[in-house]
């Protein structure tokens, strides 16, 4: 730098600390307390959003993720390659990648439920995703279950679980029947779409007759999401026919209860310790108004 | 000193336009076809390198990644898998012989927008007011590190404009171009080589790995000096270029110069040559 002659004369490492050490250290403190702030704000997944399978959970996905992107271009290819082998129907135009949720309603119903657009998309700058992590949107384009799952193949890092044995043990997130008033099997009706699209039919979602309060006489079949077999590939989602889905796939962490630390099942305490925990059943006192003790 | 003189119009009538851009078209041949290569897939289904820069696979087999990316996710707590440390290593070997800046000046993207905003920059005469240390992008890059261990997450992934832009064109932009905008308005109004020289953690990163590099630029005839200023008027770093012209070695050690080589094209005097560290 030119000034270097002039600092030189006036105690240079003195100087130096006071006119460059100090406030270069200031403003990196700044603006990393600003960046750590906002990733405090930014930690949890939107709901809308579902993250390939095999994906660590949330927090250590963060940690691991290097953005690169070869999940989703993996994505794309196996699609590409399944389109080439089928012959292909006549699909809707390909939405581009990237494109708001907003025009999901024109995709609707002409779109075939073997999605034309690939599954995984990569987070823009800008939005309320990390941006370079993958994330799909079930509405839009549910996975597709590739049981050679290319995506986790294609993960670099781990980021994506390479322990995944099998696409239908992954867990990326779960059903939920969010609205039992409009969905058109509680209101009596036999829809059964999403039960019929659903790669795990009959052990994560299930059709469980009710008695139909309302005539009395027929049946209500109400869709179940069983935690344990759901994958949340998120066709359920995608192929539910109303306007806005009565069933959706939500992140685990929003999707699930969580029972308190120290809360123990009754039945499952007594199947493991083999007998009853209690003694017997208790003898309560016996006390009437004219006995006096 | 009255007269306005243009760096590199000397050179250009010394010794010809093409040997006084020589290094730059390699570089921009370099910086576009590297860009292009990524760019072949989406557009052409020709997959020579699948991913981003912050992690690839090139030719189907040969893993690439960032250091400062797996830095930060050790830092956060993940250790990669093989393939991304394997990556990490392929590229640690190449830019400790070639020099760790030479990213900066051969691969970045948004080198192409700094060095579109110097030259506006030196068009205009613009003497921002703005003065920076060149020693911040190094804080900047240890609090990164300390960040990602806090957070747990790579959290520079969130703004980095080198890779945001990569990726911007080769999925979808979003808002990334706001950031390329705003490091050429800085770069070319606020503070000359603001982005590159003062700020980009990963391009100080980078530097690290020039310590030991083996290819340097070496002022070999540096008695034909003129002292015309054109090098320090091109370079992005004009503090490394002194000591090999004035200093004890003719070889420019500074692990902050990039190996762009523009000093060589702009010399009239035929001062610079690439060389081995010696």
């Amino acid at each position: 730098m030119d000034s270097d002659d002039k600092k030189q004369e006036q105690s240079p490492s003195r100087r130096r600390f006071l006119t460059e050490t100090i406030p270069a250290a200031a403003g990196a403190l700044v603006l990393a307390v600003g960046l750590a702030g906002h990733q405090r704000s930014a930690n949890a997944l939107p709901p809308y959003a579902i993250r390939p399978p095999g994906a660590l959970p949330e927090e250590k996905f963060l940690a691991a993720c290097l953005r690169c992107g070869q999940c989703v271009r993996a994505c794309a290819e196996n699609l590409r390659q399944d389109k080439s082998r089928t012959t292909a129907s006549p699909a809707a135009p390909a939405p581009q990648l990237g494109e708001s949720i907003s025009q999901l309603a024109e995709l609707g119903e002409n779109a075939p439920l073997e999605t034309a657009v690939p599954t995984l998309r990569l987070a823009e700058f800008g939005g309320d995703i990390a941006p370079g992590t993958p994330y799909f949107i079930p509405r839009i384009s549910p996975c597709r279950m590739c049981e050679d799952m290319p995506c986790v193949k294609a993960c670099p890092s781990g980021a994506l679980n390479k322990n995944l044995a099998s696409i239908n043990e992954a867990k990326m997130g779960l059903a939920v029947l969010v609205d039992q008033e409009n969905c058109l099997n509680c209101l009596g009706l036999r829809c059964d779409v999403c039960y019929r699209n659903c790669p795990v039919i009959d052990k994560a979602l299930t059709l469980e007759m009710q008695v139909n309060q309302r005539t009395g006489v027929h049946a209500r079949f109400i869709p179940t999401v069983h935690s344990k077999h759901c994958t949340g590939c998120g066709k359920c989602e995608r192929s539910c026919v109303l306007e806005n889905a009565a069933i959706k796939v939500l992140p685990l962490s929003q999707a699930r209860g969580t029972l308190g630390s120290h809360y123990r099942v009754g039945w499952e305490e007594k199947d493991k310790a083999g007998h009853s925990l209690i003694p017997e059943a208790l003898q309560l006192p016996v006390r009437r108004p004219e006995e006096k003790p | 000193m009255s007269k306005k003189r243009t760096p590199g119009q000397e050179a250009i009538e010394k010794k010809g336009w093409l040997r006084a851009n020589t290094w730059l078209l390699l570089r921009r041949a370099s910086q576009l076809g590297i860009l292009g290569m990524f760019l072949l897939g989406p557009l052409a289904g020709l997959w020579l390198i699948k991913g981003t820069l912050s992690a690839s696979t090139a030719f189907g087999f040969l893993p690439l990644t960032d250091p400062l990316t797996v830095a930060q996710s050790l830092a956060a707590g993940h250790v990669p898998e093989a393939a991304a440390l394997v990556g990490m290593l392929v590229v640690l070997a190449i830019y400790t012989v070639i020099g760790g800046r030479m990213y900066c000046a051969w691969v970045c993207p948004i080198n192409l927008i700094t060095d579109t905003a110097a030259w506006l920059n030196r068009r205009l005469e613009i003497k921002g007011n703005l003065n920076l240390s060149r020693s911040l992008r190094y804080w900047l890059l240890g609090m990164i590190i300390i960040s990602a261990a806090i957070t747990g997450s790579i959290i520079w992934e969130w703004f980095n404009p080198v890779t945001m832009l990569q990726r911007g064109l080769l999925f979808s932009m979003g808002f990334g171009w706001l950031l390329a905008a705003e490091i050429f308005i800085l770069d070319a109004f606020v503070l000359r080589h603001g982005w590159c020289g003062h700020l980009c953690p990963v391009g100080a990163a980078y530097s690290l790995l020039g310590f030991t590099a083996a290819l340097r630029v070496k002022a070999a005839r540096r008695e034909r000096c003129t002292d015309c200023t054109d090098c320090f008027a091109v370079c992005p770093e004009p503090q490394v270029i002194r000591p090999a012209l004035k200093g004890s070695s003719d070889v420019i050690l500074s692990h902050n110069c990039l190996n762009c080589g523009r000093c060589i094209d702009v010399c009239p005097q035929e001062v610079f040559v690439f060389s081995k560290r010696s």
